[in-house]
């Protein structure tokens, strides 16, 4: 059953070995030349499993992977029940959201000295379940990388979706998300990540000719 | 502005408000225009608007096109960004991490040893040659959520250029394939984000046929419809500057001469577009 038309991938709710999963089927784009298209499709379905594995391993929720399919794009993986983060923040308490926040910026804190960058970091990736996890989703953007660059452009990222989606609470919703990543990352890595940050915002406010 | 009234039928009298460019942009050419903008307001006596360039972008490709509530993506030599109108903002999406698209092109062109020539610039012949070329040269693909960056593709082109294993064909055409696909990409990812029924193309590089094809396809597949600004209105110009001035000016968004200091870094999210309606509340 369908239950998902995104951009790039269509996911469906199944049933696989008497379990509910997911399959995720990345779609072949028409407005793309065949062969980069292909490159595209195949670099990434190859890419997220392996990174999902490596986040899992460092103790950041993420759904488990059953089966991939190349010819297909496609990959079986764990239905994680819940909501969606970017469903629930407006509606929280403050205290609630502070919480929230700081416990994802501690993960995403933990993905970084793991050495992973999501590259799509959005609440719309973030699953809060009814226990209270939170599970990350949707890796077909990350990569593994250890330089600060990466690193200020995945929380830059973040900071943008905060800023364009949950506007009226973006700015203390990122301070949390931040205090998190300080606890885990120390008092150095978060200074310069928080400097790269400003200057990658500065970077792409208005560049004129060179 | 004689020609412009002239053109218009109209006396100096009959100007009501004065609009300018506010920013953002480079200084002295902000500069040259506001302040021809304040001694004619001041000297005719009527009010002075502040306009900001990349809203006047978005207004004029509304009004020209009749889109109502579109995902805009602007491509120039100056930004590149995508962006949609959320709670009384035009809120950004996506924009590029390190240079525009428009420059990537020219910088690729100009190191590819290509002249503009009489009124053809060189992002018009890479498109040229790019649709003699065949082969797909792998290049660096990088999309970053909804952001995008060109530096490193930029890079590589131009070292395969040196390196002379292609054909100039062939890497116009792959450079136009790669960059276009992260485009057309972070503008679907956007609509689908945000569930708009329109995509809008804009800015200098909006005159690209194979931009155009890739983004048309795009909207198609997701029921959206696809506006591209009439080449005119998509470079900087005059009347998206007037236009814009006059929908602030409705809404009272007026600026006295001595607070009318040009803004270099004027972001888009900055300005409050009270002019546009909100569809739905949240």
């Amino acid at each position: 059953m369908l239950i998902k038309k995104g951009a790039e991938a269509s996911l469906y709710l199944e049933e696989w070995h008497s379990r509910k999963v997911i399959l995720k089927k990345r779609l072949s784009k028409r407005y793309r030349v065949p062969e980069l298209d292909r490159e595209i499709q195949l670099h990434r379905t190859r890419h997220e499993p392996q990174i999902i594995n490596r986040a899992r391993k460092a103790g950041v929720p993420a759904p488990v992977i059953f089966m991939v399919d190349l010819a297909e794009a496609a990959i079986v993986m764990e239905f994680v029940e819940g909501k969606q983060v970017k469903q629930v923040l407006n509606d929280l308490q403050q205290e609630e959201r502070v919480c929230l926040c700081r416990r994802i910026g501690r993960l995403i804190g933990r993905l970084h000295s793991n050495g992973i960058v999501h590259g799509d970091l959005t609440t719309s990736n973030l699953i809060l379940t009814p226990r209270g996890k939170i599970v990350f989703l949707d890796f077909g953007l990350s990569e593994q990388s250890g330089e600060l660059e990466a690193r200020g452009v995945d929380l830059h990222l973040m900071k943008r979706a905060l800023n364009s989606t949950h506007y009226r609470h973006a700015r203390e919703s990122f301070g949390a998300i931040m205090e998190g990543y300080r606890e885990v990352m120390g008092d150095k890595a978060a200074e310069e990540v928080l400097g790269k940050i400003d200057e990658i915002e500065k970077r792409g406010r208005y560049i004129s000719e060179r | 502005m004689a020609k412009a009234l002239r053109e218009a039928s109209l006396k100096p009298t009959d100007v009501k408000v004065v609009a300018f460019s506010q920013g953002p942009g480079m200084g002295p050419c902000l500069r040259t225009g506001a302040t021809a903008a304040r001694a004619l307001s001041s000297y005719l006596g009527v009010p002075l608007v502040g306009v900001n360039h990349l809203v006047a972008h978005i207004e004029v490709g509304k009004m020209t096109t009749g889109a109502r509530d579109p995902v805009t993506l602007f491509v120039s030599g100056g930004s590149t960004l995508v962006t949609a109108f959320a709670a009384g903002r035009y809120r950004i999406f996506g924009e590029t991490l390190d240079i525009p698209v428009g420059n990537c092109i020219d910088v690729f062109a100009r190191e590819a040893g290509l002249r503009p020539e009489k009124g053809l610039p060189v992002a018009a012949k890479v498109m040229k040659l790019a649709s003699q070329g065949r082969e797909l040269v792998s290049l660096p693909y990088v999309v970053k959520g909804m952001d995008l960056s060109f530096s490193g593709l930029l890079t590589a082109a131009t070292q395969l250029v040196n390196d002379g294993r292609h054909s100039l064909e062939d890497l116009c055409f792959s450079l136009q394939e790669y960059v276009f696909s992260m485009l057309t990409e972070v503008t679907e990812r956007a609509l689908a984000h945000t569930e708009k029924p329109e995509v809008l193309l804009t800015g200098g590089v909006a005159a690209n046929e194979r931009l155009r094809s890739m983004l048309r396809v795009m909207a198609e597949d997701q029921d959206a419809r696809f506006c591209v600004v009439p080449r005119e209105f998509s470079t900087d110009n005059g009347a998206m500057i007037a236009w814009t001035g006059v929908l602030s000016y409705m809404h009272k968004t007026t600026v006295p001469v001595e607070q009318s200091f040009v803004r270099l870094r004027w972001r888009l999210d900055e300005v409050e577009v009270p002019w546009v309606e909100d569809e739905d509340a949240d």
